[in-house]
């Protein structure tokens, strides 16, 4: 627990190090760090805008909204504990996500239209 | 006299408000321009209290709130002062780095030292809801300058009222340390509750522009005990302080204070960057 603390308080867990979830609160020299998501007036969905410290989730709504809503860009802010946020492995990144190369019947463009197709 | 029929809702700003003025509509008479100038005064020295925490909050994001609770306060203060400095020829700079320690008419409160994190959170809660009790209704006043400052005014501290209010829970029911502080922030701050609520004569003759002080207490005293109490701490039983802020009395701390926010614009008038 001690060691998945430290963890915790200082990003997103990654996936390929198998750290439970831990509390930020433990440690006492640093508040947790949360992620932001932002609303924009005009947009549909939350947007990642950041991260901060807070020492709750209440306090780090208020945060948020000091850090990044000054300029009047968000109607709505989720946080979300850094800690809960599970990435892909930074250093697998060739192998995950090496898709499309050489694979061009991916792609709408590797087809082309029959003739007389209407609407196409 | 009515001016500009501004909406309530309208921002306002000491530039919106300069720039009515220069019209030569709407200037305050001496009696409101000094009303308007003990709430600049009230809103400016708490901005400079508040600025002092920047760098030095507990955490960067703590920082940053203080210093936009500030940033707001000393946009209130540049439009009462802008507002009350017409009546006089003055512009807002003159008003805040030109007058002397007996000239500057802010209660005492705002002027005490930020001690350390839980007395500036005392001090802001203290603050904070005695200011949307008064903004709250001053957007009522007959004089539509101040109602239109207050009503900008109104939504900002409404939210300064969360702020200190959060705090207020975490420390008093945080650890036995952080308890300790809050109540001892709360100690020392509350002598000066007092002296915002006293009648003053020079108000009673405004009629409807301006707020009688008198009247926003039981607010206070419904709001603010409740806080502290569901926070497990104790309203402090302590002797008003002798007051006088208004009159131009202030305690030993705020010259100290003054030549700190003055000695710039002093020893280079005029400048600007």
């Amino acid at each position: 627990m001690a060691a998945a603390s430290e963890q915790s308080a200082n990003g997103p867990q990654q996936e390929s190090t198998g750290t439970g979830p831990g509390s930020g609160a433990a440690d006492h020299e640093t508040w947790p760090l949360w992620e932001v998501f932002i609303r924009s007036s005009r947009g549909l969905s939350h947007v990642h805008a950041g991260s901060l410290h807070a020492p709750d989730a209440v306090m780090a709504v208020r945060n948020a909204r000091d850090l990044y809503t000054r300029r009047g860009e968000g109607v709505s802010v989720w946080v979300v504990p850094s800690s809960a946020i599970t990435t892909s492995d930074v250093d697998a990144r060739g192998a995950f996500f090496e898709t499309s190369e050489g694979k061009e019947f991916r792609h709408a463009t590797y087809y082309t239209a029959s003739e007389g197709v209407p609407h196409l | 006299m009515r001016h500009t029929n501004r909406a309530v809702s309208t921002a306002v700003s000491a530039e919106t408000i300069e720039r009515e003025l220069e019209t030569g509509l709407g200037r305050p008479s001496d009696a409101v321009a000094r009303y308007a100038l003990g709430l600049g005064d009230d809103a400016l020295i708490l901005a400079q209290r508040l600025g002092e925490w920047i760098a030095h909050a507990p955490e960067l994001e703590e920082d940053v709130a203080l210093g936009n609770i500030g940033l707001d306060l000393l946009g209130h203060a540049r439009s009462f002062l802008t507002y009350a400095g017409s009546a006089w020829e003055k512009s807002e700079d003159d008003l805040a780095y030109f007058r002397d320690e007996p000239e500057f008419t802010n209660h005492q409160l705002f002027e005490r030292p930020n001690g350390d994190f839980a007395h500036t959170i005392a001090r802001q809660l203290i603050a904070s809801v005695y200011f949307d009790a008064l903004y709250g209704r001053l957007t009522a006043s007959s004089d539509p300058t101040l109602a239109a400052i207050a009503a900008k005014a109104a939504k900002e501290v409404a939210y300064h009222v969360d702020h200190s209010v959060q705090w207020v829970r975490r420390l008093g029911l945080g650890t036995d340390e952080s308890h300790r502080r809050m109540q001892a922030g709360l100690d020392a701050l509350w002598p000066f509750v007092d002296e915002l609520f006293r009648p003053d004569a020079a108000i009673e003759v405004l009629g409807d522009v301006a707020v009688r002080p008198e009247t926003l207490r039981d607010e206070f005293d419904r709001t603010v005990p409740a806080v502290i109490v569901e926070s497990g701490l104790a309203v402090p039983a302590v002797a008003p302080a002798a007051g006088g802020g208004r009159a131009g009395v202030h305690t030993e701390v705020f010259g100290h204070l003054l030549a700190e926010m003055q000695v710039l614009a002093r020893q280079h008038p005029g400048a600007t960057w």
